[in-house]
């Protein structure tokens, strides 16, 4: 009775999830392929997947058929065979294990060795290369030659904590915007090469089949033939501390001649940017480019209002390096002073002259120094920064 | 020795041993052993529920409700030391401390006070591994290890206390499983019964003694690798750091040179039980006890050559990443072997369904599909996109929760006649297979869609297109641990001597040494040695 009851209760349960499932809009499979590789990938999984299901519907059937009718209440009598007796039925214990063999040597083997071929043909016929460093929480792309060859630029997450606290309505692309996308050309074979500043990071994008780990003081390569224009989202997938699930991949694929429209601009972007390092900046300036700066990068660890997680990561309000001097009577950059932290790093704590312009660092510091009740009234100029390169 | 003792008049007061506390921290009986570890496996079981059940309350929707990521990524990682290392892992010694001698006839473990040093270790490293959390309400530290179970270097090399709190605790549950191991060893190879040869001995005994020698095998290499860690973090070594000539892929390589086996150290024990489960309720001896046995050696024996497969993204040489896929898909067989054991023992029989064999029987079908779910994990190109998504995270819950704790309970129902001398309640225990495998099930299928989606495991945040299947998994997840508390019930109950009283043998279909004593047994069994013939 109890046990009518329960089904009846377990049925109604899977119904009321089916219909949920059947109303929202899910996703049951890969999603869509955009590089030979992907397609590859989602061929072989598709395959995979009816031959695992096939096996365990025909297991599962054989189960049920015994459940059914091998029963005491239906007053079956148990045989007592412990193995194959005859020479026939040794041949039908065979036959599965040959069958199996035959799947996973054969008929998943074959396909799954030209796909592990096919991922790792990173070099051959390669037409540009992306260098890609992963880094506590945010992707760091170059381009190593071709059109945008120089181009570096740092990708963050663009969603605001207001929409991660729930204080704020979350927007279409939650946790999946950055402020620089990755921009790569289309039909070109892209090598991408990864390393990492810190711990193991893992770049990937579903859609190019590409995932491949980001691991500190070594190179990992791998590729991607983009056949579409369109924007292409990914994410960390190696846990890297706190920050592992806000350091999103976004790719925008376009087509040749965009890509190098956006190439050009991005150099000028960058030689303007570079070329502010020599000019005096004021203050205000300083302090306004500082705090985005701060926002963007600094404030994940120390938090927006400089009060820091103690101890892991110490607050700049009322920090003793902070509020003291940069630079001895000589001008010379002392050790362990508050540029020296940000621009040479320490332990956890990047070091800032591989990401940030000379212009960002220059801000950046002033701003901590004249913000969260900190004030050395002094302001860094960029062209100090320069100096130190 | 016995005719020493016998003339003291010690066996007409075999009963007598210290009450209170003192029995227990002092006892060297196998009985009050097992009795200790499963209980200790019960406690973490609920430990380690409710951090996940909290960590699925965070991911119930998008956003940050409940806690903070750091927080968050401690919860996933305790989570799963405590339910390998102190749940599942105690469980599977528990059995074998209470059934192994009882099933080879032997009066007690071997070693029986290397056996009360290892329980007692356990429930140190338990505390170590959880003071963390405690210890930063306080201020100290930043709470317990937040790289999640596997210790990823270099992630591990900049965390905080709680790793090394970490790393003490897998050491000292490290020596107490080698010691439990050797002593399961010694006592299979050495206290066997008169005429029980090995290949006459029980499946679990079998399954244990795999398990035993790959402990052995694999445990001092983890130590080893998280020693090196300690020395990383405090004695300016290099072992995983590129900048003094290290590599952070060493320490995965020796990381899951253990981690592999240990999935069969968690499974081998299960294995071993659930055909004395299926032929007790089939009224049927086991089909093909020789096939399984070679099995197990076949299955531990490769566990011990696949173990790259857990991180191919790592990138790898086109050799070597074919090689760690044909043996890992080489796997397979074996264990197709052991499937088609376990049905052909149901095939034809007298079957019916009382709580162990529904726990069984579903264990079969669930733990089927964990184990072609990693058939297609070993593919090299469709793993970048499984691996370390929630694709992998519903497989290895389907061979973790399913084929290991799901075995566990089948065993309990099946024993705890045996153990406590008193029948659970029928109806709740079926209630609880009900309830566990429906929810069970709606908890992981939902994941699986969500890996192949795109969603990464381990993050505490997710974009929208994510929302509907956690929302599923969460509520069902609450369903499934909630269901647990029958299951405590039904333990409780038996202990405290309600119910009915069981028979010696309350299983028709029963096989082995141990139904031919009282439920529960004398506190010594066996006082005149059985002979098998």
């Amino acid at each position: 009775m109890t046990f009518k009851l329960f089904q009846k209760l377990g049925a109604a349960l899977l119904l009321a999830f089916w219909s949920l499932a059947v109303h929202a809009e899910m996703a049951w499979n890969f999603p869509k392929p955009v590089t030979p590789l992907a397609e590859d990938t989602l061929h072989v999984h598709n395959k995979f997947m009816v031959i695992i299901m096939i096996i365990f519907l025909i297991v599962l059937g054989i189960m049920i058929y015994s459940i059914i009718n091998h029963r005491k209440d239906k007053g079956y009598k148990a045989a007592n065979f412990t193995g194959p007796s005859t020479r026939s039925q040794v041949l039908w214990t065979l036959v599965p294990f040959a069958l199996l063999l035959y799947i996973d040597f054969i008929l998943m083997g074959i396909p799954a060795y030209h796909s592990v071929v096919m991922m790792e043909d990173t070099k051959n016929n390669a037409d540009m290369v992306l260098k890609v460093t992963g880094m506590q929480w945010r992707w760091q792309y170059e381009y190593m030659d071709g059109d945008a060859k120089g181009v570096k630029f740092v990708s963050n997450l663009k969603t605001p904590q207001e929409q991660i606290e729930n204080k704020a309505e979350k927007g279409e692309h939650y946790l999946l915007e950055v402020d620089n996308p990755v921009v790569l050309p289309v039909g070109k074979k892209v090598r991408i090469l990864l390393t990492s500043n810190d711990v193991i990071h893992t770049w990937w994008v579903p859609q190019f089949g590409t995932a491949r780990d980001a691991i500190p003081g070594f190179l990992r390569e791998t590729w991607a033939r983009i056949e579409e224009p369109g924007t292409y989202k990914g994410q960390c997938k190696e846990l890297c501390g706190k920050g592992h699930g806000f350091m999103p991949v976004v790719v925008n694929a376009v087509s040749e001649d965009e890509f190098k429209k956006w190439a050009e601009t991005k150099k000028t972007e960058l030689a303007t940017a570079s070329a502010g390092a020599d000019k005096e900046w004021s203050k205000d300036d300083l302090m306004a480019h500082g705090k985005e700066v701060y926002e963007k990068n600094c404030a994940v660890c120390h938090q927006p209002d400089g009060k820091g997680v103690p101890p892991a990561f110490p607050p700049l309000a009322d920090s003793k390096i902070v509020n003291a001097p940069n630079f001895d009577g000589e001008g010379k950059l002392m050790k362990d002073s508050h540029l020296d932290r940000v621009f040479n790093g320490i332990r956890v704590m990047p070091a800032w002259k591989g990401t940030l312009s000379d212009v960002d660092i220059a801000a950046v510091v002033t701003y901590e120094r004249n913000s969260f009740g900190n004030n050395m009234a002094d302001v860094v100029q960029p062209a100090q920064v320069k100096a130190l390169r | 020795m016995t005719t020493a003792t016998a003339a003291h008049g010690h066996d007409d007061h075999h009963d007598h041993h210290p009450t209170g506390i003192m029995r227990w921290l002092t006892t060297t009986n196998h009985k009050d052993i097992g009795t200790m570890y499963l209980t200790f496996a019960l406690i973490m079981f609920m430990v380690g529920g409710a951090m996940i059940l909290a960590v699925r309350a965070e991911l119930f929707q998008p956003g940050l409700q409940l806690m903070q990521p750091e927080f968050f990524n401690q919860l996933i990682g305790v989570h799963a030391l405590v339910m390998i290392f102190a749940s599942l892992m105690p469980a599977a010694t528990g059995f074998a401390n209470w059934l192994i001698p009882l099933q080879i006839g032997a009066p007690d473990m071997a070693l029986p006070r290397l056996n009360n040093w290892g329980f007692w270790l356990l429930p140190p490293a338990a505390i170590l591994l959880t003071l963390p959390f405690t210890l930063a309400l306080f201020g100290i530290g930043d709470g317990a290890i937040a790289t999640g179970w596997t210790f990823y270097a270099p992630l591990s090399t900049q965390g905080g206390i709680g790793v090394d709190f970490a790393i003490f605790s897998v050491h000292l549950l490290g020596i107490s499983s080698v010691m439990g191991s050797i002593n399961i060893i010694v006592t299979i190879f050495n206290m066997r019964a008169p005429g029980m040869t090995l290949m006459k001995m029980p499946l679990f005994a079998w399954g244990w003694l795999i398990t035993a020698f790959l402990l052995i095998a694999t445990i001092p290499v983890l130590a080893g690798a998280v020693t090196m860690l300690l020395t990383d973090r405090h004695f300016g070594t290099h072992f995983f750091d590129a900048a003094g000539g290290g590599d952070p892929i060493l320490f995965q390589h020796l990381f899951w040179f253990f981690g592999h086996p240990e999935v069969y150290i968690l499974l081998l024990p299960v294995w071993g039980f659930i055909p004395h489960i299926l032929s007790a309720f089939s009224r049927k001896p086991n089909y093909g006890y020789k096939a399984q046995v070679y099995s197990f050696w076949a299955i531990g024996a490769l566990s011990v050559v696949v173990w790259a497969h857990h991180f191919f993204t790592v990138g790898m040489p086109v050799p070597a990443l074919l090689y760690f896929m044909y043996s890992t898909m080489s796997i397979s067989l074996p264990l197709a072997v052991l499937f088609f054991c376990w049905i052909a023992t149901m095939w034809k029989g007298s079957m019916t369904f009382e709580t162990p064999m529904l726990f069984a029987t579903g264990w079969v079908i669930l733990f089927g599909i964990g184990g072609l779910t990693g058939l297609v994990l070993a593919d090299v190109a469709a793993d970048a996109q499984y691996h370390h998504s929630y694709f992998v995270v519903a497989h290895f819950h389907y061979t973790l929760f399913a084929g290991g704790m799901m075995g566990m309970m089948a065993g309990a129902y099946f024993w705890l006649p045996k153990i406590t001398g008193r029948m659970y309640n029928e109806k709740l225990g079926k209630l609880h297979f009900w309830l566990t495998a429906i929810s069970f099930n709606l908890t992981f299928i939902p994941q699986f869609f969500l890996g192949l989606a795109g969603m990464p495991r381990r993050i505490p945040d997710y974009a929208l297109q994510f929302s509907e299947f956690n929302m599923i998994s969460s509520i069902a997840a609450f369903v499934l641990g909630l269901s647990q508390l029958i299951f405590f019930y039904n333990i409780i109950s038996c202990a405290r001597g309600n119910g009915e009283k069981a028979a010696d043998k309350p299983w028709e279909g029963a096989e082995g040494l141990e139904w031919t004593l009282p439920s529960p047994p004398p506190y010594h069994s066996f006082t005149e040695q059985p002979v098998v013939r």
